[in-house]
C-alpha cells in the first residue's frame, strides 16, 4: 500500500509522529515558534484515537515535571517549548538525566538570549550538548534539517531514549518548525500494554509487582562513594552513546577541498551555497551532523587530513565551531559565519564567507 | 525543473493559503514541496508573505533572496520583491492597491485585476484563487487538475461546500490574466 504523504509544519509533524510512536503523553505550555505542536495534538484528540494524554499544564516548570513523572512509570512522555520554555526547564531535565530516565523534549528554537525574538536561531546548541543544567551529564540530541526528519527523528529520540535510559533532545529552530514540506507518515504503533512497560521496563515505578524488589527512581544520593560510582556509570553510558549513535550525512565531500559543517536550517542554506560555488568552480562539499551529542568527532578528524579549511555555519555567535575545532585538532583551518537574533543567513553570504575567511583567507 | 515563488500581500488576503493550495497541488504531481512562510510580527497585521518552492529534486535552501517568479498583492510587496525577481523572471501583480507599478525592464510582467473581479462576482474571499488561477496561466508548472486536487487536500472537509465558488475562481484568473511586459 501507498504510504500516506502529507504537507505538514514541522511542529504538526513532531505532534503527528509521537502519536504514530505510541506516546503516551505530551505535557506543554505553548511559546512561539513551537505552538502547533500542542495546537495540533489538542484538535487531533489522540485520547480518542491511542489513549495518548495530552495536557497543557500551568507552566514549563510543571510540564517537564510531568514528563519527570510519566517517565518514572515507563511510559513513553515528552514536551516540546521553545528556547526561553526550555531554560525553565534545566532543572527538571537534570533530574531527568541524574534519574536516568527515557524521554523526549523537543526544542524549537528561536532567537536569545532572554525573551529575544520569536524568529529562528541556533543559540541554544550549547545549552543542548553541554548540559544547560548542573551537574555532568548529556542529553541525545537530534537535528532534524527538513519537516521530514522533524517526524522521523520522534520515534528515533524515543528508541534511543530507551535504549539508553536517557533523555533525548530534538534541537530544531523556528524555520523548521513553521515551514511545511511534504511527509511521509508511518503506520501507528500500538502504545505498550502495562503488562508489556512492566517487561520492557523492569527499572521502573510499575506498582507492586512480584518476583522483584521495590524500585525507588531518584536523582538524589548524599553519599559521595555512591553519589561517585552512579556518576562513572553515567560516563560509561555516555561514552557507549558515543561509541554507537553518531549520525551525519555528508553531501559533495568526495573531492572537496573546503567543507561547510552545518546542522538544521543551516545545512539546507548551506546546500543552496554548493550549488551556487558549483557553479564558481568552488569544489566545496556540505558535512551535516544529524546528532549533535554525539558530535561526529572522528568523521570531522579524518576528513580534516584531506581537506584544506572548514567553515561552520551556525545561526549563532559560533557555538557547534569549538566542538568542530576540538576534532580538527589545529590542523587546517576552521572559521564561524553566521546570524544572530534570528537572521538566516542567504545562501550568497554563506559562499562569500568562504571565499573571504577559508579561500582567500 | 525548480520554481522559487514568493507570494506576498497583506495579511488576510489569503496569501498563505493560496501558498499551501500551490504546495499541495506540486505534491499532487510527485513533486517535492516547500512552504515558508513569514511568521514574525508581520503577520500579526501588516503585510504576510510566503516562499513555495516546487521541485523535481531534493529543495535545498526553503529560504531565498532570489525568486523566480513574484506575486505581488500590496504596494509595500512591491517595493520589497520586485528587485528580488531573477533576470528573466516573473511578476504578476494585482494593480489595485498600487501607486508605483514595476519598473524592471528584465523580466516578465503581468497584471491582474483580481481584486476587482471578486468583489464583481460577490466572492471577495476568492480573491487569492483568481490570482492562483491567474498564475498558472501564465506558467503552467501545476496542471489545473492537479491545483484542484490540492485545493481539495489544502481544506478541512468542513469548507468543501466552498470548492466550486474556488474553481470558479481559479477558471477565471485563467481568462483575465494580462502581458504588461514579456522579455
Amino acid at each position: 500500500m501507498a504510504k500516506e504523504l502529507r504537507l505538514m509544519k514541522g511542529n504538526e509533524a513532531v505532534a503527528e509522529a509521537a502519536i504514530r510512536a505510541g506516546c503516551d503523553g505530551y505535557f506543554g505550555y505553548p511559546i512561539t515558534p513551537q505552538s502547533e505542536v500542542m495546537e495540533y495534538l489538542m484538535a487531533e484528540k489522540p485520547h480518542e484515537r491511542t489513549g495518548m494524554v495530552v495536557l497543557q499544564a500551568e507552566s514549563e516548570l510543571a510540564s517537564i515535571n510531568m514528563v519527570y513523572g510519566g517517565a518514572c512509570c515507563g511510559k513513553k512522555v515528552m514536551t516540546s517549548s521553545s528556547s526561553p520554555g526550555i531554560s525553565l526547564m534545566q532543572e527538571g531535565i537534570s533530574y531527568l538525566a541524574g534519574a536516568e530516565l527515557p524521554c523526549l523534549v523537543v526544542n524549537v528554537v528561536r532567537g536569545g538570549p532572554g525573551l529575544g525574538t520569536i524568529q529562528p536561531s541556533q543559540s541554544d546548541y550549547f545549552q543542548a550538548t553541554k548540559g544547560g543544567g548542573h551537574g555532568d551529564y548529556k542529553l541525545i540530541t537530534l537535528a532534524p534539517s527538513s519537516v521530514q526528519e522533524m517526524y522521523d527523528f520522534v520515534k528515533v529520540a524515543f528508541d534511543l531514549a530507551f535504549k539508553y535510559r536517557n533523555p533525548a533532545m530534538i534541537l530544531s529552530d523556528g524555520a523548521i518548525g513553521q515551514m511545511m514540506e511534504k511527509v511521509v507518515l508511518e503506520d501507528q504503533i500500538p502504545r505498550l500494554t502495562e503488562a508489556e512497560i512492566i517487561k520492557k521496563c523492569p527499572w521502573a515505578t510499575t506498582g507492586k509487582t512480584p518476583d522483584r524488589e521495590r524500585n525507588i527512581i531518584t536523582s538524589l544520593d548524599l553519599d559521595p562513594a555512591r553519589q561517585e560510582r552512579h556518576n562513572l556509570k553515567l560516563q560509561e553510558k555516555y561514552k557507549k552513546i558515543t561509541e554507537n549513535e553518531v549520525r551525519y550525512e555528508t553531501i559533495d565531500c568526495e573531492n572537496a577541498e573546503y567543507i561547510f559543517v552545518a546542522y538544521g536550517t543551516s545545512a539546507r542554506i548551506c546546500l543552496k551555497a554548493l550549488q551556487l560555488a558549483k557553479e564558481k568552480g568552488i569544489k566545496v562539499g556540505l558535512f551535516r551532523p544529524i546528532t549533535l551529542f554525539p558530535f561526529p568527532v572522528n568523521q570531522i578528524k579524518e576528513m580534516a587530513g584531506k581537506i584544506k579549511g572548514i567553515l561552520s555555519i551556525e545561526m549563532s555567535a559560533g557555538q557547534m565551531i569549538e566542538d568542530i575545532k576540538l576534532a580538527v585538532e589545529g590542523k587546517i583551518k576552521v572559521e564561524h559565519y553566521g546570524k544572530m537574533g534570528g537572521i538566516i543567513p542567504s545562501p550568497n553570504e554563506v559562499l562569500e564567507a568562504l571565499e573571504q575567511k577559508i579561500i582567500g583567507g | 525543473m525548480t520554481e522559487e515563488i514568493i507570494i506576498a500581500g497583506f495579511g488576510g488576503q489569503g496569501v498563505l493559503s493560496m501558498g499551501k493550495i500551490l504546495a499541495y497541488s506540486g505534491i499532487m504531481q510527485d513533486q517535492e514541496v516547500s512552504w515558508m512562510p513569514s511568521y514574525g510580527p508581520e503577520m500579526r497585521g501588516g503585510t504576510a508573505n510566503v516562499t513555495v518552492i516546487l521541485s523535481d529534486n531534493r529543495i535545498n535552501s526553503p529560504i531565498l533572496t532570489q525568486y523566480d517568479t513574484a506575486i505581488i498583492l500590496n504596494q509595500q510587496s512591491m517595493d520589497k520583491f520586485e528587485s528580488e525577481v531573477k533576470p528573466g523572471g516573473l511578476l504578476l501583480y494585482d494593480p489595485n492597491g498600487i501607486i508605483r507599478p514595476p519598473e524592471r525592464k528584465d523580466i516578465n510582467i503581468y497584471k491582474i485585476e483580481a481584486s476587482k473581479e471578486a468583489s464583481n462576482l460577490g466572492l471577495p474571499k476568492i480573491f487569492n484563487m483568481i490570482v492562483l488561477g491567474g498564475y498558472i496561466k501564465v506558467k503552467p508548472i501545476v496542471k489545473l487538475d492537479n491545483v484542484m486536487l490540492g485545493l481539495k487536500k489544502s481544506l478541512p472537509p468542513r469548507y468543501h461546500h466552498m470548492i466550486p465558488d474556488n474553481e470558479k475562481a481559479i477558471k477565471r484568473g485563467l481568462e483575465i490574466v494580462e502581458d504588461v511586459q514579456k522579455v
